[in-house]
């Protein structure tokens, strides 16, 4: 059985990695969505692996929270992106440059 | 494990629960309304507001109340932000009305997600856990994000709608990490149980260091221990108390140092988690707030949006970030006041400097006033940062007057934009005088507030926050506070001087409602009139602080 300890370094190597997935990656919409979601992913390994380790349930019912609000989050997301592409016919990050100074 | 006994308390948050049951009544009925009678669905929205106002009122709470086993807390400062709140977007919904409605934009659901997105502001200003404080966030947000994005023929609302989606996501990932970091140091998702455990762990913290100190500068152990003893006279409890037990049962004093490490190096652990949970928790907060360098999206999404979200964004959502501010740092987070105290001087100089700077070389309007909020909330930390309930009450004071010459600035831009022509370029100011003399001195006392001349109330809201900060010992942050200041009157003026020294190039004659132009001179005149009078609201936010 991995201790706390393992379970904070991965969630912080999911942290991370979806942080740099956002500013990173120029090209594709679709994939700061999916960063989004890995990150609040991470969170949720934070908060099982402390409610498991303090043996207090209040970090779980987090989590189901968590993962409702994340579902209402991403069908905004995906709203907003089909407005989006209706109106330039892409999805590339970088044509998004009209509001700039 | 202790058996949960069920403390709702519904009647501590009626106005919420009113206010959710109406908006959903109106989304059904809005559904169901022939096309010529939807001017219902705004009217039932207005009444919403003023009955939950009247609710708020109604329900005054006299001390702090816990509500829905502890989730919920209805007190004073609360429920005075929460009325403001509500005032305020009870103006918004005035002012847009007829800007959304050249549009073609005027949905029941704005005003639908306009009621849904005060709910999440006022479960935001009332919680009393991580929890709620994050549901009420996103509530918020996920409407507002959905409300810039309803202008969907307009392309740049929906990119700054992308925007705002995107950094809002990961301003709620970092709140939330942070969150994580501290429910995990201190086991408890509660706000007062956390500050409690918090003020002991930053107590033992205190402690630790100083018999670090001892035990290095001292090399005999049995003069150590005496040391260490005298450490430990007050404050006693969590790691302090074990120290003190072991120093008592042990009499081999090389033994008891020994023992005492383990506990030392525990505390010192748990001290550094609070500071990096600390940290993201700030992060989250900046951002809702707009404070440099997490401001990046503000001047994006104050440009984009529809003029008449754009307003609704600027205002309300500003006093519950405050809330929200309030809540985390000082209800939960009060033990470390030290080390947010420097972060948030920080930000404030920050966002003072850029925002004032770089709005000078603006030439849209509401990419200006953006600016203008960013520098707004550096000015609106300075209280916050002093830790001391008067500074607390001159932020909320400084809040609540940005909120409300905010109104009056956007409002203006609505009145002077029309079917097919907005008015967001500085340019479109230029001799308002001409063309309507009234409107120009309503917009003259705006700015003058705004730049913090007196005797508008935006004179009041500086002058407290920085009376704050030197009372607080900190005269070099009122100095640089006050230069800023000076720079940002320039742009405030220049708006001025466009509308009285220029000619008008566009003479086309101000229409609007009569309702539109009553709410805007009455928001106007409540500037000057506050001006006059600032105590009337300085009383309010200190009663509501407790401060008497």
């Amino acid at each position: 059985m991995p201790g706390l300890n393992e379970f904070l370094i991965l969630s912080a190597v999911l942290f991370c990695l979806s942080i740099a997935g956002i500013f990173l990656n120029r090209k594709n919409l679709l994939i700061i969505l999916m960063c989004i979601e890995l990150m609040l992913l991470s969170v949720n390994t934070n908060f099982i692996a402390f409610s498991y380790f303090n043996a207090d349930i209040a970090g779980q019912v987090f989590v189901f929270f968590i993962l409702t609000v994340a579902a209402a989050e991403t069908a905004i997301g995906l709203a907003i992106l089909v407005v989006l592409f209706r109106g330039k016919n892409t999805i590339n990050v970088e044509d998004f440059d009209t509001l700039k100074g | 494990m202790e058996i949960a006994t069920l403390n709702l308390n519904m009647l501590g948050l009626l106005p919420e629960i009113v206010l959710l049951t109406m908006a959903c009544l109106i989304l059904v009925i809005d559904a169901y309304l022939p096309k010529h009678q939807r001017y219902l669905t705004y009217q039932l929205t207005q009444g919403t507001l003023i009955g939950t106002a009247l609710l708020i009122f109604a329900s005054f709470p006299e001390q702090r109340v816990l509500a829905m086993n502890d989730m919920f807390i209805s007190d004073p400062m609360g429920a005075v932000l929460k009325l403001f709140i509500v005032l305020m977007v009870f103006f918004a919904f005035i002012y847009s009305r007829e800007y959304l409605r050249d549009r073609n934009i005027l949905k029941g659901e704005y005003f639908v997600l306009g009621l849904f997105a005060v709910l999440g502001m006022m479960i935001m200003v009332s919680a009393h856990s991580l929890l709620t404080v994050y549901l009420g966030l996103e509530l918020l947000s996920l409407s507002l994000y959905t409300m810039i994005a309803m202008h969907h023929k307009s392309q740049t609302a929906s990119e700054a709608a992308m925007k705002y989606f995107v950094l809002g996501a990961i301003a709620s990932g970092m709140l939330l990490y942070g969150m994580s970091m501290l429910y995990g140091v201190t086991g408890t998702l509660d706000l007062t149980r956390l500050a409690q455990t918090i003020n002991q762990i930053a107590n033992d913290h205190t402690v630790s260091v100083a018999i670090l100190e001892k035990i290095s500068e001292i090399k005999n152990d049995n003069i150590a221990v005496i040391a260490i003893g005298q450490q430990i006279t007050e404050n006693a409890g969590g790691a302090t108390a074990a120290i003190a037990q072991i120093l008592s049962e042990n009499t081999d004093n090389t033994a008891a140092i020994a023992a005492i490490k383990p506990i030392i190096d525990q505390t010192m652990q748990s001290y550094t988690i609070l500071l990096f949970g600390l940290v993201f928790v700030i992060i989250g907060v900046a951002f809702k707030l707009g404070a440099v360098p997490f401001h990046v999206w503000i001047p994006d999404v104050y440009q984009g949006a529809p003029t008449a979200v754009t307003l609704f964004i600027a205002s309300a959502p500003k006093i519950a970030a405050f809330a929200m501010l309030m809540r985390l740092l000082v209800d939960g987070l009060q033990g470390l006041q030290v080390d947010w105290q420097n972060i948030l001087i920080l930000l404030s100089i920050l966002s003072m400097a850029t925002g004032n700077i770089i709005a000078i070389a603006q030439t849209n309007i509401k990419r200006m006033l953006a600016y203008s909020t960013i520098a707004h909330v550096g000015y609106l930390m300075l209280g916050v940062l002093t830790g001391t309930q008067e500074g607390y009450a001159a932020s909320m004071f400084y809040v609540v007057v940005y909120a409300l010459m905010t109104l009056g600035a956007f409002g203006m831009i609505i009145l002077l934009s029309r079917a097919g022509f907005e008015a967001d370029q500085l340019d479109d100011f230029k001799g308002l005088n001409e063309r309507n003399s009234w409107y120009a001195a309503l917009m003259l006392i705006v700015m003058l507030s705004m730049a913090g001349m007196p005797p508008m109330i935006g004179f009041w809201a500086k002058w407290s926050v920085l009376a704050q900060v030197i009372d607080a010992g900190f005269i070099w942050l009122a100095i640089v506070a006050v230069m800023f200041a000076i720079i940002g009157a320039f742009y405030y003026l220049r708006i001025i001087k466009l509308m009285y020294f220029e000619k008008a190039e566009d003479k086309t004659p101000i229409e609007a409602n009569i309702d539109m132009r009553i709410a805007l001179s009455a928001n106007a005149l409540i500037i000057l009139l506050l001006g006059i009078m600032p105590q009337t609201l300085m009383v309010v936010c200190l009663g509501a602080l407790g401060v008497s």
